[in-house]
């Protein structure tokens, strides 16, 4: 076995161990029916260890990936959101040393297995870095967000569990609309990943030629069947499937496709769901949360936020600004990804001010908490993949 | 107003809520609460206090914490914005006119729209820039409203304080003690590291007083920092110029007085995939060409003072120097940076002056591009004349030739000709794909014999005084900001009755889990009454009236 081999075994290892103490934090917390939590503790000690292990072997996977590139492993989408599952799990690890919480392991873990499950639907051959990413401060900068925006990560699924607790399930309102629409979207990124597995194993490949915005031919190759084409666009591929609609040429319909092939499948799962167990799946989740403790967990979500920020300051600003100051002549220019950077830090120091006043704890915060994940999530994934700027990783 | 003399003697100034000395509440709304506010140890705000003036009014707009974060949410919510759309500095077009048509036909209507509320310039804009302030603002007078007040209170704190003030903590214990469990318990806490005085029969425990500065520290850090931000629209703080310059060329450094620079190169290397690089085979292979370095050596020369302007024969060679992405050349408080590049960039065009009938040649010319001369002169006596040069020709506009940009992209030429053959001249103007002859059928055209080509490097100099400023913001933001999360003030009250009874009361600003934790230890070694956490009692009440409700 090479290196490289070894490597990726390592992220095997730690997805599968993840899957298996998902299910043992998942027993702990439903064996727990009298509220004693001694069988929680018990049950929820082997799903720690458990845990552990599997974090262990991803950050053996990182290290040996490390050593095989030459580089932090943090440059390209794969890589750099497969470090956010690790530092999502290891946020939890902290956090659960705290306060051992079997419940927050039985969220936290399924949305790290999801985050790796999406990373590896990306290309994850070890890629040569442009001259731009070839200093330290890549990895400085990057790995200390990475960490932040993981432990930042926890307070959203504390929230999550506080929601899921209060949020009425058997009357109608805007909360539990909410709250269920977040569960959709997670099975939206299930449908993601099932549909590029299925074609990645199928090998759809379908070549088409088009004109880009501006007025240069160009060629693109689809991995799922196009149901959006680009502009102008001239099949290549023989027999390939026929666009349904051709989009102008600022629209990236080859994006598109894969967002609408997402959507539809993780819909029809999400559906299947609702079939079988006649639930939604909030609903099916809140008798797991029936001793949760709920101003445990909001310390929890403060408590994260108050660790995250600061390192988030660090690394998101302040270690971005003296590699944009060396790299390219200003610390500061206003290119998207800076300003998200921005808006995230914004956004936790308005969770900040509002928590000084009254009211804003409990629900209100776990709120916060939800939509603060959400801005992280939308700076990785729509601000990576959509709104091109310097730092695009596509 | 009048001070607010307390049961306990104590002069307090107008507006305090809580006693400056035994902690008794002082208005019938304090008197009234459960839990005291402990924010800011019930002292006098001058926000709470005064609202008369307009000083008073715009006062207390800023100090509101409410106000503070409507205007971050603002912020953000507009800094969002000007995402959507490219900012006008990433739009490959220079002219206001050109960027307002580069947004109506790239993105339609909705691009017309995004111009037309100025987000192509938003961060630029007088509004948000407006908003900047008003953080700004906010910052120094929420901070002064609260510091001043808070930083006496806590230098004057009593051990004793009220049983009014005890009764009013979150955390509250209260039951029997005996002649050691004063002792016992300033043991614990010592041990703890806290701070420990005594009075008569009480004590106070401390612990992280200095946590609670953080928040004043860190605004104090955003404020240099925005302070800095600002000084660099003063002059001399700040340069930021575009040089390009060409293999072999030397040139005089924009805005850096004294300097000359030489390019002694660029190059561009990209990955090979092979032997070192073998592992980035597939990735290469996937994407194409990935780039490896891009760089340009050159050579740093001062003019001596006292030289006349572009006198550049007793200029002193400094340094040789690789320009680097990553790497910038640093130098007397500038820095140049690798910041783009022009491969085989025209460097010079040789034509020959031809008879168009008999193809025969009076002789070659090469015009250099950057430099141009007016006439070349030819052995038998023909001239070409150089009428107009326009280096990177666009079409015309009123029937003059233009050019986009000064760098010899598309060259073009309007030329004289003049011969024996031909003594009046003839004009033409001539770019790279063809010929127009404006003024009628000429005997004599130049015909293309071919180019010499070099490469051109871009950079930026960059001078940049307020970066020491920032710097110093930002430390002084991080400081503040460990110091205010990663700390936590506790202090705990403890007195015994004359009956021997104790009554504890405990706060923290911050990590109520962190402070019950001491106390356990503490009320395990002193014997202590339990304790319990008042606003857990509270909430629990709430949601069991709740229940019962509905
Ligand atoms: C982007 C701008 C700002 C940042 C990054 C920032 C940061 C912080 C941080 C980290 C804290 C500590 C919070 C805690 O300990 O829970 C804090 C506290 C505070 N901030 Fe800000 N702040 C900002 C703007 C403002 C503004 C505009 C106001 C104006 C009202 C303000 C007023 C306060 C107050 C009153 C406190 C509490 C002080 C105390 O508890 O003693 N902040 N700020």
């Amino acid at each position: 076995m090479t290196l490289a081999d070894i490597s990726s075994n390592l992220l095997y290892v730690a997805f599968i161990a993840y899957l298996i103490a998902t299910f043992v934090f998942g027993g702990a917390v439903k064996g727990n029916k009298k509220g004693t939590y001694r069988s929680e503790e018990r049950w929820g000690k082997v799903a720690i260890t458990i845990t552990v292990i599997g974090f262990l072997a991803q950050l053996g996977y990182f290290i040996t990936r490390w050593m095989v590139t030459g580089h932090a492993p943090i440059s390209n989408m794969f890589e750099f959101t497969t470090a956010f599952g690790m530092t999502l799990v290891g946020g939890f690890i902290i956090l659960y040393a705290l306060y051992k919480t079997a419940v927050l392991g039985m969220i936290v873990l399924p949305i790290a297995l999801l985050i790796i499950a999406y990373a590896s639907m990306f290309p994850s051959e070890v890629s040569p870095l442009i001259p731009a990413l070839q200093t330290n401060w890549l990895a400085i900068h990057v790995i200390t967000v990475v960490i932040a925006e993981g432990i930042l990560a926890i307070s959203a699924a504390a929230g999550l569990i506080y929601l899921l607790k209060v949020v009425d399930q058997k009357k109608k309102s805007k909360q539990r609309f909410w709250l269920e629409a977040i569960m959709y979207s997670l099975v939206l990124v299930l449908g993601f990943v099932v549909t590029s597995t299925f074609f990645t194993l199928t090998n759809y490949e379908a070549d088409f030629a088009y004109v880009n915005k501006d007025g240069q031919p160009s060629e693109i190759t689809y991995n799922m069947p196009a149901i959006f084409g680009m502009n102008e666009f001239e099949p290549m591929t023989d027999g390939a499937f026929t666009p349904l609609l051709e989009m102008p040429p600022i629209v990236h319909a080859g994006k598109l496709t894969t967002v609408l092939w997402s959507v539809a499948v993780g819909t029809v799962l999400y559906a299947l769901i609702r079939l079988i167990f006649r639930k939604r799946i909030s609903e099916m989740l809140q008798p797991f949360t029936k001793n949760v403790n709920l101003q445990l967990m909001d310390e929890i979500n403060y408590r994260s936020i108050i660790i995250g920020f600061p390192i988030f300051s660090l690394g998101a600003l302040i270690f971005a600004m003296i590699w944009a100051q060396i790299a390219w002549s200003r610390f500061w220019g206003w290119d998207p990804k800076e300003v998200w950077a921005l808006v995230t830090f914004l956004f936790y120091a308005a969770y900040l001010h509002l928590r000084l006043g009254r009211g804003w704890a409990g629900e209100k915060s776990a709120w916060l908490a939800v939509i603060g994940f959400v801005i992280i999530m939308f700076n990785l994934v729509a601000v990576n993949l959509i709104i091109a700027g310097l730092h695009s990783y596509a | 107003m009048d001070k607010l003399i307390c049961k306990c003697g104590h002069e307090n100034p107008p507006g305090t809520v809580l006693c400056e000395s035994c902690g008794r509440p002082l208005n019938e709304q304090e008197q009234n609460k459960q839990l005291a506010d402990m924010r800011y140890e019930g002292t006098a705000r001058r926000s709470q206090t005064y609202n008369k003036s307009i000083i008073d009014k715009i006062w207390n707009f800023f100090s509101s914490v409410k106000v503070g974060v409507g205007i971050i949410i603002v912020l953000l919510i507009a800094a969002a914005l000007g995402t959507i759309l490219p900012q006008k500095q990433y739009v490959p077009a220079t002219t206001e006119a050109d960027i307002e048509a580069y947004y109506t036909d790239i993105y339609g209507s909705v691009g017309t729209v995004y111009h037309a509320l100025g987000f192509h310039d938003l961060y630029n804009s007088f509004w948000f820039i407006g908003l900047v302030g008003m953080l700004a603002i906010s910052l120094i007078i929420a901070s002064l409203d609260r510091f001043v007040p808070l930083y006496k209170s806590l230098k004057n704190q009593r051990v004793l304080r009220h049983s009014s003030f005890m009764h009013k903590q979150r955390i509250l214990a209260e039951g029997p003690g005996d002649a050691e469990t004063l002792k016992k318990a300033e043991e614990k806490l010592t041990d703890l590291k806290y701070k420990v005085s005594t009075d008569k029969n009480g004590l106070l425990a401390e612990k992280g007083r200095f946590s609670r500065w953080g928040p004043y520290v860190n605004h104090i850090g955003l404020i240099i920092f925005l302070f800095g931000v600002m000084l660099r629209m003063m002059p001399g703080f700040y340069v930021d110029e575009t040089l390009w310059i060409r293999e072999g060329e030397t040139r005089a450094i924009p805005d850096a007085p004294g300097y000359v620079l030489e390019s002694k190169g660029f190059t561009l290397e990209t990955y090979t995939g092979e032997g070192e690089e073998e592992k980035f085979g597939e990735a290469i292979d996937r994407v194409g060409t990935v780039a490896k370095n891009y760089q340009t050596d050159v050579v740093l020369y001062k003019i001596p003072e006292g030289a006349l302007p572009g006198d550049t024969a007793d200029m002193e060679m400094v340094e040789e120097h690789a320009i680097r992405v990553n790497q910038p050349f640093k130098f007397d408080g500038y820095a140049l940076y690798q910041m783009d590049f022009q491969q085989d960039e025209l460097k010079t065009m040789s034509f020959a002056l031809q008879n168009k009938e008999t193809g025969e040649s009076r002789g070659d010319l090469t015009i250099d591009l950057v430099n141009p001369e007016t006439n070349y002169e030819l052995e038998d006596g023909s001239v070409v004349e150089l009428l107009g040069y326009y280096p990177d020709f666009s079409g015309f506009e009123n029937g003059e030739p233009q050019t986009a940009t000064p760098l010899p992209k598309n060259p073009g030429f309007l030329v004289k000709m003049t011969t024996p053959d031909t003594p009046d001249g003839e004009t033409s103007f001539i770019t790279i794909q063809n010929t127009v002859e404006p003024l009628g059928d000429n005997d004599y055209k130049l015909a293309f014999q071919g180019v010499e080509t070099r490469d051109a490097s871009g950079l930026t100099v960059r001078k940049d005084r307020t970066l020491p400023i920032l710097g110093l913001g930002g430390l002084i933001f991080m400081i503040g900001v460990a110091q205010g999360m990663y700390f936590n003030h506790r202090r705990f009250w403890i007195q015994q009755q004359a009956d021997g009874s104790i009554l504890l009361a405990g706060h923290t600003n911050k990590n109520w889990f962190g402070l019950k934790k001491d106390l356990d230890q503490v009320t395990e070694h002193a014997s202590l009454p339990a304790y319990r956490d008042q606003q857990e009692d509270m909430e629990a009440q709430e949601k069991r009236e709740g229940e019962q409700l509905t």
